[in-house]
């Protein structure tokens, strides 16, 4: 079946099965493979993408909803070599190790600071909840979200 | 927020990685992110079953489907088909017995995931069911079913005993003796990027592996004789890896990709576990039973441990017995006992396979002489901290298996600054303010943690830097980055001595042909030891840049020129020349630097324990604040400090990364992980059922560097990586008896142990 969609600000469309995961048209035919897979079941967050502006799990969606649906992945996240401030920040506070919860969880924190720009840190702990990482104990990742946040209400 | 251009890197100063801005934007490559126009998948049938008598394998439905390429059984493997570092006792494919659920029976490779799902789903075997052993002690009984019939010592793997002093006699000279059994469950390393990789024959018919491993030199030595490959015809890369934590040391899916790849005509192809395969098929930390008894004088010194000590290496022996003998080598943590009897049993089991796990056999031992430690408190009613700093060792003392300590002890500094610390001073305070119905504690451990291989394993780097002709650098790391940053500090280390800044570099990771031996990435070595060789071609290079830069300048001294971020300057005109005008100057084969560096070794006393002993160790001191609910049990762990001695900080940020995610991990194993394989069946095979700490389960964590220069490191550092694992356990536990208590001798310590412990704790009180 044929969808159509808005990826990263560019309208595409795309053949696909009616089966097919989004994270699977994201990496292995669009090869955007910065959304990552940690589980496949919805239990690590790595997949998260934007849809219409808010976090989604790609590995439980199916491509066939994407139909007029607006996508954000991580690719489409930086204007050219400027980072967006939260990839900025994740970057100087040191939240990035391994990196292969990084997307999934920027994306998450991007997600949550539009709809709330001033978060504590508690609530950015509840907002990451969903989102695993075994490296950094996540402290680095709430600091940076923190620091985003104050960055851009400068 | 943003750093000013052209800083050059300096030693002690928080940076952010180099490798930080590839994986914030998504553009870092993975061993999992290989997508090619043409390639296969490959997928393996595995046994579900703990243990049997492996009759036959059908493969003839799976073979006839359309879009199946090959179907592979042990009798397709053209090597030995066993791996195993030290035993090679593991096939490759199961052959003649399945020893534990994840045993490996067909390999599949298929044109795609669809085909590969069906096909694997088509393949049958033929068994005779054995009964099966699962715990460690009854699997030392005589008449036990055997794991491996041709193990020479029956399902004993290995048997370590040490013995100082007077031993165990000793206990008749001491006041006061405390004793406990501890034990720690499997733990999953659960790294987010599962095991993955792809594989290739070239066009001289060289194999070609891209993978997520922590051995890349190692891994081809096993892949040489099980695959019956010459092993200069193996060539393996290793991309950043999106964790590891021990699990990707050795062969994981090596062997199998490389099968796969035999059998495709050229064409690449990919395997990536899924979630739930690699919890069956993974390596595990070791889970452990520990006796412990602690015997003390009346003025609190230790004077005699006993510790007898069962591990779980499961079906195979993997680097099992040697996670054992490290434990066992710290088995009295970072005190000063005169007399210790110390006996280790590395069990084979059909459980899961046991393991490398950051923390290496250290964590299960901690976990149990830091609670044995704060019982001896308790019977002698003295403060848990004040006894550590009585025993604490230090440099010139002797460590529990008699080796004596000459490096840098820096324990009772960590204890000094902990005993400081605000968390420390104002705990009681603390403690009395908790609401109704709960209970707060606070409590302290102590840890040791060796750096390196042990006496008899030689641990070296190859460092190898080229300048090119862009009049940039390029470091060669033979040493994986699994996530910790090591390659990162190296483009430090060289920026500080080179006076650049991250821009001037590029790293190579490992890849066989392009980066030199330089072992494993593993024991907290990775920066000492690489670092130490980098340290010394980085100083040859940047005197033949000095020395050829001369010649653009007038003046006859190398000391007046000095590098400066993209070129060299003269000192006192200010005259600047750019590297790239330097590099003109070299010839091609004057570009590259290597430099070989070993680590030092114990030359004593080799014989003392399996493999000989360690020489460096870093030290910790933590303290967790932990509040319980006493209606449900429910345990939160709300503060916590670890005051750690790795020598001097080379960037505080990549050091912090270690700590903090070394306590998560260790708050992971205190409360809520544990691994089950009951009856050889992985029962938690999911991030649902095996909980991982998420972001609201760890707190903000404080993090002190004792200041205590290691005089052989680089810059005076010494191994960060695990020190901070083995903490949390013992800490969390104290800080639950002294909440309420309660002594929990295994961990996890979920709200559901303390709920009964604490129900239990009333039915004694209540009056009868």
């Amino acid at each position: 079946m044929k969808i159509s969609f808005v990826l990263n600000g560019k309208k595409r469309t795309a053949d696909v099965q009616p089966d097919m995961r989004v994270v699977d048209l994201l990496r292995e035919h669009l090869h955007l493979t910065g959304t990552k897979e940690g589980c496949g079941s919805g239990e690590c967050g790595a997949c998260t993408i934007l849809v219409d502006g808010e976090s989604r799990l790609s590995c439980l969606m199916l491509a066939a909803q994407l139909e007029g649906k607006r996508i954000t992945t991580i690719e489409g996240l930086s204007k050219g070599k400027r980072l967006h401030p939260v990839q900025e920040a994740f970057v100087e506070s040191g939240a990035v190790q391994c990196g292969f919860c990084t997307p999934g969880m920027v994306m998450t924190a991007v997600d949550m600071l539009s709809r709330n720009p001033d978060p504590s840190r508690d609530e950015i702990r509840e907002g990451i909840s969903g989102n695993l990482c075994r490296c950094t104990g996540y402290q680095k990742i709430v600091d940076a979200i923190e620091a985003a946040a104050k960055d851009k209400s400068r | 927020m943003k750093r000013e251009k052209q800083i050059p890197f300096r030693i002690g100063e928080a940076t952010p990685r180099c490798d930080a801005r590839t994986k914030v934007t998504g553009q870092e490559r993975y061993a999992a992110d290989y997508y090619g126009d043409h390639f296969f998948w490959a997928g393996v049938k595995r046994a579900g079953i703990p243990h049997g008598k492996l009759i036959k394998v059908h493969t003839e439905d799976a073979k006839k489907l359309k879009g199946v390429v090959a179907v592979l059984t042990s009798e397709d493997v053209p090597g030995s088909n066993r791996v195993g570092i030290i035993r090679g006792d593991q096939p490759v494919l199961a052959d003649k017995k399945i020893c534990y659920a994840g045993d490996p029976l067909a390999l599949v490779i298929a044109e795609n995931k669809e085909t590969l799902q069906a096909a694997l789903a088509l393949i049958t075997f033929d068994h005779e069911p054995l009964p099966g052993v699962f715990d460690v002690e009854e699997a030392l009984r005589k008449d036990a079913p055997l794991v491996h019939e041709d193990s020479p010592g029956g399902n004993l793997l290995r048997l370590v005993s040490v013995e100082t002093g007077k031993g165990a006699s000793a206990f008749d000279e001491c006041d006061v003796i405390v004793e406990g059994v501890f034990e720690t469950p499997f733990q999953e390393h659960a790294y987010l990027e599962t095991e993955a990789g792809w594989a290739y024959l070239d066009d001289s018919g060289q194999l070609v592996v891209v993978t997520a491993t922590q051995t890349p030199f190692r891994d081809r030595n096993e892949m040489a004789p099980a695959l019956g490959i010459d092993v200069e015809k193996i060539r393996v890369i290793v991309p950043y890896l999106g964790g590891a934590f021990g699990g990707k040391d050795g062969i994981t899916i090596q062997c199998l990709l490389g099968l796969s790849a035999l059998h495709t005509g050229g064409v690449p192809v990919k395997m990536w576990w899924g979630r739930e395969e690699s919890f069956l098929a993974s390596v595990k930390r070791l889970s452990a039973r520990m006796r412990y008894r602690l015997g003390v004088k009346r003025d609190g010194t230790f004077h005699a441990l006993e510790c007898r000590a069962y591990f779980d290496t499961g079906a195979y022996a993997g680097l099992g017995e040697t996670v054992m003998t490290l434990g066992l080598e710290h088995a009295g943590s970072a005190y000063r006992i005169p007399n210790v009897s110390i006996k280790g049993s590395c069990v084979y089991t059909n459980n899961a396979v046991g393991g490398p796990f950051r923390g290496f056999g250290v964590t299960q031992v901690t976990a149990a002489m830091e609670r044995i430690v704060d019982m001896a408190a308790q019977k002698l009613s003295v403060d848990p901290l004040a006894i550590r700093r009585v025993n604490a060792v230090e440099r010139g003392d002797k460590n529990c298996i008699g080796v004596t300590l000459t490096h840098s002890t820096g324990i009772k500094k960590c204890l000094a600054a902990l005993s400081d610390h605000p968390l420390w001073r104002e705990r009681e305070g603390w403690k009395m303010k908790a609401g109704q119905f709960k209970k707060r504690g606070v409590g302290i451990a102590c840890m040791a943690h060796a750096m390196g291989y042990p006496a008899v394993v030689p641990d070296f780097a190859n460092a190898k830097i080229e300048f090119t002709g862009e009049g940039r650098f390029r470091i060669y790391a033979g040493i994986v980055d699994m996530g910790q940053g090591n390659a990162s500090t190296y483009a430090h280390i060289a920026g500080a001595l080179l006076g650049q800044e991250a821009s001037a570099f590029e790293l190579i990771q490992p890849d066989t042909e392009r980066t030199l031996p330089s072992g494993s990435s593993s024991a907290s070595r990775t920066t000492y030891v690489y670092g130490n060789a980098l340290v010394i071609s980085v100083e040859d290079l940047k005197k033949k840049i000095l020395d050829k830069a001369l010649r653009l300048f007038s003046t006859a001294q190398a000391e007046e020129l000095m590098l400066v971020p993209g070129g060299i300057r003269h000192r006192k005109d200010k005259k600047k020349v750019s590297l790239k005008e330097v590099a003109g100057l070299f010839d091609e084969s004057e570009r590259f630097y290597t430099a070989y560096f070993r680590s030092p070794a114990a030359t004593e006393m080799l014989d003392r324990i399996y493999l000989g002993p360690h020489i460096i160790f870093s030290y910790g001191a933590h303290l967790a604040y932990v509040e319980i609910d006493t209606l449900t049990g429910c345990i939160e762990v709300t503060g916590y400090l670890a005051v750690t001695d790795a020598g001097n900080v080379i960037n505080p940020q990549a050091y912090e990364q270690q700590i903090q995610g070394g306590i998560a991990q260790g708050i992971g194993f205190a409360l809520s992980e544990d691994y089950k394989a009951a009856n050889g069946h992985a029962d938690t095979n999911s991030l649902a059922t095996y909980i991982i700490p998420t972001a609201m389960d760890v707190p903000d964590m404080l993090s002190v560097a004792a200041d205590n220069a290691e005089e052989t490191g680089p810059f005076g550092m010494k191994g960060i990586g695990e020190i901070s694992i083995s903490g949390p356990v013992p800490a969390i536990a104290n800080a639950v008896a002294d909440a309420c208590g309660i002594r929990i001798g295994r961990n996890p310590i979920t709200a559901e142990n303390i709920f009964r412990a604490l129900w239990e704790q009333n039915d004694q009180e209540r009056p009868r």
